[in-house]
């Protein structure tokens, strides 16, 4: 069984190779297809054409396109994925540093979702057209229609500027407080590892209103895929036999219905996590959070082709990643997923 | 090993959980300034080719000059630079050469770098080299004050640098005091340049090398730069404030509600929506100044038809909504730069009222003069970079145009292709631009924007009484009787050709609590700390 596994695994992973190289040659191509000219931007306001050449020699962007990409996959291939123009730093250590930032904003943001969004759609479910089920049904609804960055910037006005409670937006840590020793990249985690609680405090103060501002946005999706699964489940004929056998509501809520619902609601959180991911980039801005998303706002505008290439080769594997994950998750879940891959 | 490396190895040894805070907190931030700013820098070298705008703030804290620019109290009681006054910095004094063709910098004996060094002719002489040799925007700005070539440099002797014009040149002397001119630690850079990279280019992008007011405490691209003051510091009085903190904070409403908060006592570059706002607000003080040699204009092109025929350039002069664009896109903060008296200049000044303002019915006659009664349909393209005032001043201008026939559809263009678009190929017919030049003086801004083929030059403007007439009272000084009449000359002609409108000439806002003082407006737009004070 476990070697079955692994090979799911060991397959899943090989069937990712072939995307990637077309995430590869389809970035490549397509940042070069951006009708900015990045010897213009990066040769500086006052720069004249004589400069701007310079620029573009120094960039190596007068040689083909044939011999950049050449260039580019031999260096990727040597792990370097180049240094990005707009801030004169490898884009490598660019993505170590703010795609954790990233993952743990989301990552917030999604437990969050999750903590209100399931308990909600499954009584909901539970109690169709009964005022909790409107309660949800306003809730999600507000949660997924309000722009990110209204409900960040009033949760701003609310908590911060009027009432005082929450710390000032200034990003990950105000600046009284060292950043962590770096081990995984995210603050809570580095924090307590350290032992450090008194910056622990502070990095997770900082999380709680763009985690909830994320959280609000994804709650929509998670709560009706919940809502709907339930209902879909606490109908089937397998659960109306149990209840006939006797078995206790709970029992028959969570071990049946909520185990067998609990599918369709993992693969939207999957979902869920990518566009919450996208999302993210209008948070960062309004809690001047040095994530992944502004970074790669910037490079696109300046058309800053290695950190462009380098953001979407990120993501292209991290989303590979949490594929996987999903995919490994639900055949421990669901013992009809598995074998046949 | 760096601070970073230092913390995380001090950390790991257990020293870090009894030192959490920095010393700021544990001294209640009183001798800390917070500072907030939308963008910050991409290096720390501002020589560095792909160096932002915000990298001229390391280069302005961190770095001396041989002089600087005097500071002079206006009327309204705010400070702001003196372009008539260069102050001593690491040169002591100076003499200029009885032909005029050379002058004498004698430095300062007890001034030295970070490290130790003392700072000599030979530092000033490499780091010269390097703004002539090293390319991009140091040189260009370089050669705007006639230094092309290394040749102009000679090291007399230790404490003595002499620097020679090829020709005399009323912006040399104050093209030596901008930010490009910095004087960096020469020993320290050539210790860690290598064969690619002969300048130390990589080495000083991340660590400064200089002997300036304030020293890098830490760098965290994309969050903060600190600046903690140097107190060996010799080239004039030590800062007030011991420590800057640089804050990154892409978001403008955050920005305000910080420093509304009082956690930030200090905002650069404040949207002018913000300033307006905050300038009744007791909490805050806004202190704004007009950009000096800088307007927003309306740009026609006059390669492209129909703006080809002055006719119709003026009567879109004559159309534009200057009032409301004022009002709604700078929110007052700024001059007026319409509704001036006659094409006759008055004085030998930029920027200037233009003599045109709006009036729809001068503008039908003069369209229907032009053969185009029933107006025309155009595109008028703006910059997303400055969506500001550019959005709202694009809506009102298709609105006002709209009354005279002339049917406008609005182009957005993302900054990085702007560039490109209306600067080197210079092919929108229509456009919102502005440009603002580090030294103030109207024949300057002619240079860099009306002469033919200059990269400013959006409109393709082409004149040969412009051409000539610039060159020629570019060198002199301003009290020379043939540069005023000429600079008049040059104004009034491109005010009856009008390939550019002007709107109004923008303010530089910065936010700041109020028991900050000593502020000083400078022409580079960012913040100088070393004048700064907290009480």
């Amino acid at each position: 069984m476990a070697a079955s596994r692994l090979g799911i695994v060991a397959r899943r992973v090989g069937g990712a190779i072939p995307s990637l190289v077309g995430v590869v040659v389809v970035t490549f191509v397509l940042t070069r297809s951006l009708p900015g000219d990045p010897a213009v931007y990066f040769a500086g306001l006052m720069a004249d054409a004589e400069s701007i050449a310079a620029t573009r020699a120094r960039l190596g962007l007068d040689r083909t396109w044939i011999e950049q990409f050449v260039s580019y996959v031999e260096r990727l291939f040597a792990g370097d994925w180049g240094v990005s123009l707009q801030t004169g730093r490898p884009v490598l250590t660019e993505l170590s540093q703010r795609l954790p930032a990233s993952l743990e904003l989301t990552l917030a943001g999604l437990l969050f979702a999750i903590g209100v969004a399931v308990p909600l759609g499954v009584l909901a479910a539970t109690r169709p057209n009964s005022w909790v089920d409107h309660l949800c049904r306003v809730v999600v609804t507000a949660g997924v229609s309000l722009p990110t960055f209204f409900t960040g910037l009033f949760l701003v006005y609310l908590f911060y500027f009027l009432a005082g409670v929450a710390p000032s937006p200034l990003g990950r840590l105000d600046f009284i407080y060292f950043s962590p020793p770096h081990v995984t990249g995210f603050y809570t985690i580095d924090t307590a590892l350290a032992g450090d609680w008194w910056t622990f405090r502070g990095a997770l103060a900082q999380l709680v209103l763009p985690a909830l501002t994320l959280g609000l946005f994804a709650l929509a999706p998670i709560a009706r895929m919940t809502r709907a699964s339930m209902l879909a489940a606490l109908s089937a004929d397998f659960v109306r036999t149990a209840t006939a056998m006797g078995l206790s509501r709970r029992k028959v809520l969570w071990t049946y219905a909520f185990g067998n619902a609990f599918l369709p609601v993992l693969t939207t959180l999957g979902m869920v996590f990518s566009f919450l991911l996208g999302a993210n980039v209008l948070v960062e801005r309004v809690f001047s959070w040095p994530g992944v998303g502004s970074f790669a706002i910037d490079a696109l505008v300046a058309s800053d082709y290695a950190a462009v290439q380098g953001f979407v080769l990120a993501m292209a594997l991290l989303f590979v990643a949490v594929n996987l994950l999903i995919d490994v998750i639900y055949t421990l879940v669901d013992p009809r997923v598995g074998l046949e891959g | 090993m760096d601070r970073r490396q230092f913390i995380a190895a001090t950390g790991a040894a257990g020293v870090l959980p009894f030192l959490k805070a920095m010393p700021a907190g544990a001294q209640g931030r009183d001798d800390t300034l917070v500072a907030v700013t939308g963008f910050g820098p991409n290096s720390m070298d501002i020589m560095r080719v792909g160096a932002n705008r915000p990298a001229y703030q390391p280069a302005i804290n961190l770095y001396d000059r041989l002089m600087r620019y005097g500071i002079r109290e206006l009327p309204d009681g705010t400070l702001a630079y003196d372009k008539e006054v260069l102050e001593p910095e690491l040169a002591e004094s100076w003499t200029m050469a009885d032909d005029g063709m050379s002058v004498d910098f004698f430095l300062r004996r007890d001034a030295t770098f970070w490290d130790g060094t003392p700072v000599t002719a030979e530092d000033v002489k490499w780091s010269f080299d390097r703004a002539v040799l090293l390319g991009g925007f140091a040189t260009v700005q370089m050669r705007a004050g006639g230094f092309t070539d290394a040749d102009q440099w000679e090291v007399v002797d230790e404490h003595v640098f002499r620097v020679h014009f090829n020709a005399p040149s009323k912006l040399s002397m104050p093209n030596l005091a901008v930010p490009t001119a910095i004087v960096y630690n020469s020993a320290l850079c050539k210790a860690n340049a290598t064969d690619a990279d002969p300048w130390a280019s990589d080495f000083t992008h991340v660590t400064p090398a200089g002997g300036g007011a304030f020293k890098l405490e830490r760098w965290d691209s994309g969050q903060q730069s600190v600046y903690i003051r140097n107190d060996d510091w010799k080239s004039g009085p030590l800062p007030g404030v011991r420590r800057v903190i640089v804050r990154e904070v892409p978001s403008a409403a955050t920005r305000r509600a910080l420093l509304e908060r009082g956690d930030a006592q200090f905002s650069i570059d404040m949207p002018a929506k913000d300033a307006m706002e905050l300038n009744e607000n007791p909490r805050v003080k806004v202190e704004g100044h007009p950009i000096g040699c800088c307007q927003h204009h309306v740009g026609m092109n006059v390669a492209m038809a129909p703006f080809d025929n002055v006719l119709v350039r003026r009567a879109i002069a004559y159309a534009l909504p200057y009032e409301s664009i004022y009002n709604l896109a700078a929110f007052g903060r700024g001059e007026k730069l319409w509704g001036g008296e006659g094409f006759e200049p008055a004085e030998a000044v930029w920027p200037l009222p233009s003599p045109y303002y709006t009036d729809v019915e001068k503008a039908k006659a003069l369209l229907a003069e032009a053969g185009m009664p029933d107006g025309f349909e155009t595109t008028l393209s703006i910059n997303l970079g400055l969506a500001d005032w550019q959005e709202p001043a694009a809506v009102l201008i298709q609105e006002a145009l709209a009354e005279i026939g002339v049917r406008v559809t609005i182009d957005r263009i993302p900054g990085a292709n702007w560039r490109t678009a209306a600067l080197i190929e210079k092919r929108l017919p229509f456009h919102l631009e502005n440009f603002g030049g580090w030294l103030d003086y109207p024949d300057y801004y002619f240079f860099w924007v009306y002469q033919t083929g200059r990269l400013f030059n959006s409109v393709n403007y082409s004149d040969p009484m412009v051409d000539e007439v610039t060159d020629m009272v570019l060198p002199l000084e301003t009290d020379h009787p043939d540069w005023a009449p000429n600079v008049k000359k040059l104004i009034a002609k491109v005010w009856e050709d009008v390939p550019l409108a002007p709107l109004y000439q923008p303010y530089l806002d910065m936010g700041m609590a109020p028991r900050v003082e000593g502020y000083a407006y400078h022409f580079h737009r960012l913040l100088d700390a070393k004048t700064l004070t907290m009480a």
